[in-house]
């Protein structure tokens, strides 16, 4: 059994009205996916009794947000990326008082971490505020706590390293039977809190926004969209982070960046 | 829609790329068809894939794009580490969701959103390859009506996929890859004509 195109859409209305999450600009592709694959790994019967949990069950309603979105995510993802941001952007951020960086869309976290390790290794940590946020705040507790499955340590440690990691890695955390727990520090500077990028406005000014992997999930208006509220939360110079299949060619703020001669996928906003 | 371009999905894994190899020369430079190839590698050979495949064949080849349209006469490549989707109006959508069949990209995914989403003529190939990635795709594509084509097992270099493909999925046709060039001209036929 399967749920049609015209009953996802359907569900994605029901969700809007009755909780407020709206899904409806989204990539239809993903979600059509996603939404299936839920329907069948719980087991139910016919269309009308998942519709009908979703709209009366508001624990299950936030199980449905959770997985028809996408919490994948890994540290120091696209080592080279790391290596730019060592590079070409924390000398400028080290120029500022006080550090403001934006995460959208930090799932679990992986990605605030490897931030907050490279802040802590170019010695500006101390000065910096990160500000991690998604749409899921069961994702968003467990970001919180900085614990991590161990099993994934060793190909985080190959990524910190290609990305110029200048320690051992396991010194940034402590290992147990399964999980590896973050030092306190790297966490004490990350801000955890829930933010909806499709119907949330600007919170701050920052001087770098990291949002990778987030955009392509969604369709081209929301994309343009967000992209004008990461504009307008950025200040003059200030740089934006997308993932390595993301760009801001042909969207409604290109004119507004330049992006880093290295073609890495971080723009800089124009002085005016 | 009758100019709708039709739509050839090809999926390999281990010794895939040597089918690849052996069917782009002989595609007809003129055809009317999109084909968006999904490749199990190492996200390392990325741009040398491209150029690989770009001196057999003189349709353009290149990797698939977010948003991109799918056009008439291009060879499509997924990316590497990402899910590659098909939208309903033509167009490429990338996902970063947990791997399938231990694959990112993974050939059930394509294979099966493009099933969901597209509305014209479509074939899908299934290549040499040691896992099961693709057979569910195959049933998908079929139940949406395509064309489904498995690379005979005695001539794939590793022949667990096809053989799986066949005992599980609805196979229309299967063939060497020798022979899958003159079958994908022969489906999507030329532009011009």
């Amino acid at each position: 059994m399967h749920v049609s195109e015209p009953e996802v859409h359907m569900l994605l209305n029901d969700v809007l009205e009755r909780y407020g999450y709206d899904f409806t600009g989204y990539a239809p592709a993903s979600i059509h996916r996603r939404v299936n694959h839920l329907f069948q790994a719980d087991r139910f019967p016919s269309f009308a009794e998942f519709r009908y949990r979703v709209m009366t069950d508001p624990e299950y309603a936030i199980r449905f947000v959770e997985e028809i979105t996408v919490n994948v995510t890994e540290m120091f993802r696209d080592p080279h990326f790391y290596a730019t941001l060592r590079q070409e952007v924390l000398p400028v951020l080290a120029t500022y008082p006080l550090i403001r960086i934006w995460h959208a869309g930090c799932s679990t976290g992986e990605e605030v971490y490897s931030m907050a390790i490279l802040l802590k290794e170019a010695n500006l940590l101390h000065k910096s505020v990160i500000y991690a946020t998604d749409i899921n705040t069961s994702v968003l507790e467990r970001g919180r706590k900085g614990i991590f499955p161990i099993s994934q340590m060793q190909q985080y440690s190959r990524n910190y390293m290609e990305a110029g990691g200048l320690h051992d890695f396991s010194s940034y955390y402590t290992a147990n039977y399964e999980y590896a727990k973050f030092r306190k520090d790297l966490g004490g500077k990350i801000i955890f809190s829930p933010h909806n990028l499709v119907t949330d406005g600007s919170f701050n000014e920052f001087q770098l926004i990291v949002c990778r992997n987030v955009l392509i999930y969604f369709n081209k208006t929301l994309q343009d969209k967000v992209l004008r509220l990461f504009c307008d939360s950025l200040e003059p110079l200030g740089f934006l982070a997308l993932g390595s299949k993301e760009t801001l060619n042909f969207t409604s703020v290109s004119t507004k960046f330049r992006q880093l001669d290295n073609r890495e996928k971080i723009w800089r906003k124009n002085h005016l | 829609m009758e100019n709708a371009p039709q739509l050839i999905l090809i999926g390999g894994s281990a010794g895939g790329l040597q089918a690849i190899l052996t069917l782009l020369p002989d595609l007809d430079p003129q055809l009317n068809a999109a084909v968006v190839i999904v490749l199990h590698r190492q996200s390392y050979y990325d741009s040398v894939l491209t150029e690989l495949l770009s001196v057999k064949t003189r349709l353009q080849v290149k990797e698939a794009e977010e948003k991109e349209e799918l056009l008439p006469g291009v060879i499509y490549i997924a990316p590497a580490d990402y899910h590659l989707l098909i939208e309903g109006d033509h167009t490429f959508s990338l996902d970063y969701s947990e791997k399938v069949n231990y694959s990112r990209p993974s050939i059930d995914v394509t294979f099966s959103a493009a099933a969901w989403a597209w509305r014209s003529r479509m074939a899908a190939i299934l290549l040499s390859g040691a896992n099961n990635d693709g057979v569910e795709g195959l049933r998908d594509i079929h139940d949406a009506g395509g064309i489904t084509l498995v690379q005979d097992p005695d001539t794939a270099e590793v022949d667990y996929m096809p053989r799986q493909a066949i005992l599980a999925a609805p196979v229309h046709h299967v063939l060497p890859a020798c022979e899958m060039a003159a079958f994908i001209n022969n489906f999507a036929g030329t532009v011009a004509g």
